[in-house]
């Protein structure tokens, strides 16, 4: 196979195939760990923000 | 039977589904690539046949994709299903990958098969507006603040835009075009011999795990965003409630 003419254009597409994938599996994963991230963060502003008022409130 | 209806049962289901759904993907996409190069070249292309593995799976998905996208298109306008807009929303990106994956493997074999990385040929063409309605469809979701409107604004575009599918599965019988007709889907049978056709389904297959697998994360993801504004809007409420009593007591 590596004697065919075209070689560099069948290298190209498989090239250019896992690149396409490999972004399209890195959005979804990166996505999904900023998202956690910003979950936990939200979650502990809504805590702070019940908890840590009614502390101040002396409701606790 | 499992309400997938319920975002929380949807993320279980999810979590247990997607390890063996990846599992399934990788090793097709073993056999795939090793059936490919093993398998013999084409009397006519030679070698050049290998880009046909990634391309002609990459040019199914592009529109099954599609396809998936305007019944959940379907699902928000008609149903209101909770996930329909959510599903179709995730779609998009995996959709406008695989139709960059098919417009790219399908230049550079038309290079040395045709003389030409690009002609305005119809199933070409159809193909580029798929991909144009895919960046779209990703547009339209970014600019409109209200996920509310921006869900149906962008189920109408789909659903309009779905026209374009049976022009491209069509537009090789309905038009001159220089690329070949159907050679796998056709009523009498395919017309690839088994040896090239074998690698081409185990291909196929390991694209389609690959959506699916892709997909459910996607959807999973689209369901933490909202629970992120949800729970973010509470936090602002609860400040905005207790505001009051601080003030009274000169907290």
């Amino acid at each position: 196979m590596t004697g065919d003419p075209h070689i560099g254009f069948i290298i190209a597409a498989y090239a250019a195939a896992a690149a396409t994938i490999g972004a399209m599996i890195g959005w979804v994963v990166l996505d999904f760990r900023e998202l956690n991230a910003q979950l936990d963060q939200a979650t502990r502003a809504l805590d702070a923000a019940r908890g840590g008022a009614k502390g101040k409130l002396g409701l606790d | 039977m499992v309400n997938l209806a319920n975002p929380t049962t949807f993320v279980e289901l999810t979590r247990r589904v997607l390890p063996w759904l990846a599992a399934a993907t990788s090793a097709l996409f073993v056999a795939g690539l090793w059936l490919s190069f093993a398998a013999p070249p084409d009397y006519q292309q030679g070698e050049t046949v290998k880009i046909m593995y990634l391309h002609v799976p990459a040019a199914w998905m592009a529109t099954f994709v599609y396809a998936v996208m305007t019944a959940a298109a379907l699902g928000t306008l008609v149903w209101r299903h909770p996930l329909a807009d959510a599903a179709q929303k995730a779609a998009a990106p995996l959709g406008a990958g695989f139709t960059f994956i098919c417009l790219v493997t399908g230049s550079l074999w038309g290079k040395p098969m045709w003389g030409t990385y690009w002609v305005w040929d119809a199933r070409l063409t159809s193909v580029l507006v798929l991909f144009i309605l895919y960046l779209g469809l990703i547009a339209l979701w970014r600019a409109i603040d209200d996920p509310g409107r921006a869900a149906k604004a962008a189920a109408i575009l789909t659903v309009v835009g779905a026209v374009d599918l049976p022009i491209i599965k069509f537009s090789v019988d309905w038009w001159n075009t220089l690329h070949q007709p159907a050679s796998v889907f056709r009523l009498d049978g395919p017309t690839i011999a088994p040896a090239l056709l074998i690698p081409l389904i185990v291909m196929s297959l390991a694209f389609t795990c690959l959506f699916l697998t892709l997909h459910l994360m996607a959807i999973r993801n689209e369901i933490l965003r909202r629970r992120i504004a949800r729970v973010t809007m509470l936090a602002a409420a609860e400040g905005d409630r207790l505001a009051p009593e601080f003030a009274a007591r000169g907290a």
